[in-house]
């Protein structure tokens, strides 16, 4: 299994204060690595240094590699637009544009050029909609406004809108966080069949989730990964005490 | 220990009363905007007609119209939201989206300054640079005023609008690969459009009750004129100058050519909600 | 480290596995007693009480999906509650042993007495303290006594094979003790069997503790 990303001595900080220390970490290609831990441990904040999110806030200093099939996006000359286009992204709180269910979709494609028609640009929504498990609620619906549906169905929109611009890699900030436990099922699911195709990787508060969905688990603490293993080992026999107070719900 | 039951009993009291006060306070607000509204109708009513909707100004006894202040208020208010709306809400979506320095920081601290002052000290400024070069009062000397009485006030409330776009679908677009610019074109001003829109309107309501701004530089006229470069008739003047003459005919004729404002200002209310309404 | 309300359960799941324990160790003991005793009195009762076992096995086994239903554990408590509702069903099988060797015991109670019965009172009694080490290791999840214990069962194999040339021998020299001899052939292969499942039971609590499986590995 080879490596998506290689993380190496990251370091963070946000001004003054340090965020994250030391982080080394391999991420497998077509996987899906769980990033578990107490609120406030860094797992979010290192999620959107391998896309470079972090980069729209003032004052933030990233020290260390992140190698993305082998090349250093912290590098000087990084084209960050290129690099957010191969490391989609999915938020927490899912966030629509003020469009149509379609224009949602054909946004990026639009933005970043891919299509080279109508006809191509209408397939490529089609297919991101396809890929997210979208199409047949939304195919009679497609020019209404995203708004109009529900919370799990524009987190699937979400999804979506970052399958069309081809990504190889896709970050998730707790994407079932704020769903119920239908739309959340729904969501694990399609995690489970995306990483035939993608790497993934994703933020959760909900163990069990980490535990059903993902192949390896990494589990920070206080800005420090403290323990990365396969999730089936992580869950029943984990190497630190300190992930297994965690997972047991001794803490956190 | 303190008798629970009487405390309770207070607390009750004080907040019912509470709700009172304020639910007077709104009937008074709401009472006072009735009577004004139903004195204008009952007093303009009854001199409306059609010939009063065309009719230029006539000496008293010869009735007389205020179609071409009706047109010369449409004329400057269109030229300057001609330029007082772009400049507006680009200043406006600057402050939002870039304001973070001095620059942005004196920027709306100037605005909020212009808005403050009294509209005849723009009339003032107008009048020493366009009127007295130009040699006369003229509708664009009029539109201009007016565009800048509205320009802080649409960058202002563009500004609040846009800072109201929750930051989680900007990073939507920046996850997808959008530069910056294209952001804020594409998914920051739709969001805020129902917004910006209100606040646009706002402004133009505002400047079509202004009249001391365009007694300076717009004046007026007895003839219809679409030559912005002459002097021009406007609603407020002419309501003025028929609400200040000696007749009591005159007096009327303020009334209606009032109803008419408060009619056309609230027609671009609902105009402006209707085009803005919620499509997504 | 804070309280949690999954430890009560813990707790109370341990304490129900002990009870079983206790009760099979019980079972197995008064049963070779009715046997070297000659007391029919003593194996149907013995009989009767395994019973109570049987519906102490389905109590744990209740108890054990209800937690792992209801409380989600993860790591040591998910390995905790496995192998609890693993060993439930092992000892559920020793005490089914104790009662065949009760059912022994009453047929051979009606024959005359053996040659003290050749070595089973020592395979027995090698069975026994087996079981209850066994038990104490799990307790005190000391996994260093398990390994020990499994290594105790080749005694039990090898006593198993004298007793069996032994008796073979009685009923090649004296054909009317066929009978007996051949229900004792029973006692001592249940005896043989209940060794290999108190190492079973051994090997869940190395997997408890260690979290490694040796089942079927080199080391038992």
């Amino acid at each position: 299994m080879q490596n998506k990303l290689s993380i190496s001595n990251l370091d963070f900080f946000y001004g003054k204060a340090q965020a994250l220390y030391e982080i080394s970490l391999e991420i497998p290609e077509r996987q899906v690595m769980a990033f578990i831990g107490p609120s406030g441990c860094g797992k979010s904040t290192f999620l959107r240094t391998l896309n470079r999110m972090n980069d729209t806030i003032p004052g933030i200093r990233v020290e260390g590699d992140v190698l993305i099939d082998g090349k250093n996006i912290y590098e000087s000359g990084t084209d960050v637009v290129a690099l957010r286009r191969k490391v989609g992204m999915v938020f927490q709180k899912s966030n629509p544009f003020p469009k149509t269910i379609f224009e949602n979709v054909a946004y990026g494609i639009r933005i970043n050029r891919i299509h080279k028609d109508k006809t191509d640009l209408e397939m490529r929504v089609e297919k991101a909609l396809y890929d997210a498990a979208l199409w047949d609620e939304v195919k009679d619906r497609l020019h209404t406004s995203a708004f109009g549906l529900s919370g799990g169905q524009q987190q699937r929109l979400c999804i979506a809108r970052a399958l069309a611009v081809q990504p190889e890699v896709i970050l998730m900030d707790e994407p079932a966080s704020a769903l119920d436990p239908i739309a959340t099922q729904k969501i694990e699911e399609l995690v489970v069949e995306l990483k035939k195709r993608y790497t993934i990787v994703i933020v959760t508060h909900n163990m069990q989730q980490a535990a059903r969905v993902s192949d390896k688990t990494a589990f920070f603490m206080l800005g420090k990964l403290v323990e990365v293993n396969p999730t089936q080992k992580m869950f029943t026999s984990p190497d630190e005490k300190l992930t297994e107070d965690y997972i047991t719900g001794r803490f956190g | 220990m303190a008798d629970n039951e009487s405390i309770h009993r207070r607390r009750k009291l004080v907040s019912s009363l509470m709700t009172a006060l304020t639910l007077l306070c709104a009937v008074f607000a709401i009472v006072i905007l009735l009577i004004i509204l139903s004195y204008i109708a009952v007093q303009g009513l009854s001199s409306i007609s059609l010939q009063f909707l065309i009719d230029t100004p006539k000496p008293v006894g010869e009735g007389g119209g205020i179609g071409n202040a009706i047109l010369g208020s449409f004329l400057m208010t269109a030229l300057a939201c001609l330029i007082g709306l772009p400049i507006g809400i680009g200043a406006g979506v600057y402050l939002a989206e870039f304001g973070d320095n001095w620059f942005a920081k004196t920027v709306r601290f100037l605005a909020d300054t212009l808005i403050g002052i009294p509209s005849i000290i723009v009339g003032i400024f107008i009048y020493t640079l366009v009127v007295l070069p130009m040699g006369r009062q003229s509708g664009l000397a009029g539109g201009l005023a007016l565009a800048i009485i509205m320009i802080p006030i649409v960058a202002r409330t563009t500004e609040e609008m846009i800072r109201l776009v929750p930051h989680s679908m900007r990073e939507g677009a920046l996850a997808l690969g959008a530069p910056q610019w294209r952001v804020t074109l594409d998914i920051v001003m739709p969001a805020a459009s129902t917004g910006i829109a209100t606040g646009a309107m706002l402004a133009i309501a505002r400047i079509s009750g202004e009249t001391a701004p365009l007694l300076f530089t717009a004046l007026n006229s007895r003839f219809y004129n679409y030559f912005m470069d002459q002097p021009m008739a406007s609603l407020t003047v002419q309501i003025f100058n028929y609400a200040t003459g000696p007749f009591d005919v005159e007096h009327k004729m303020a009334w209606a050519a009032t109803l008419i404002l408060v009619g056309l200002i609230l027609l671009i209310n609902i105009l402006v909600r209707y085009l803005t309404r919620r499509k997504f | 480290m804070e309280h949690r309300i999954i430890d009560q359960q813990l707790d109370l799941l341990r304490d129900k596995l002990l009870l079983l324990g206790g009760a099979t160790e019980n079972a197995l003991h008064r049963a070779m007693r009715s046997l070297t005793e000659r007391d029919s009195k003593l194996a149907r009762e013995v009989l009767e009480e395994d019973k109570i076992i049987d519906r102490m096995e389905v109590e744990i086994d209740r108890f054990s999906i209800e937690i792992l239903a209801l409380q989600q554990p993860a790591a040591h408590d998910l390995r905790f509650v496995i192998s609890v509702a693993k060993i439930t069903p092992i000892l559920e099988r020793i005490a089914d042993h104790a009662g065949s060797i009760a059912d022994a015991a009453l047929i051979l109670n009606d024959h005359p007495e053996i040659k003290k019965l050749v070595d089973l009172p020592f395979m027995a009694q090698t069975a026994a303290e087996m079981l209850k080490t066994a038990l104490d290791a799990f307790t005190t999840e000391d996994s260093a006594i398990s390994r020990e214990v499994i290594l105790r069962d080749h005694k039990i194999d090898e006593a198993y094979k004298r007793v069996f040339n032994e008796l073979l021998q009685i009923m090649i020299d004296d054909p009317t003790t066929t009978t007996a001899s051949a229900y004792l052939l029973f006692v001592a292969k249940h005896l043989e069997r209940i060794g290999d499942y108190v190492k079973d039971i051994c090997e869940l609590n190395v997997y408890l503790t260690e979290a490694a499986f040796i089942k079927h590995s080199r080391e038992s």
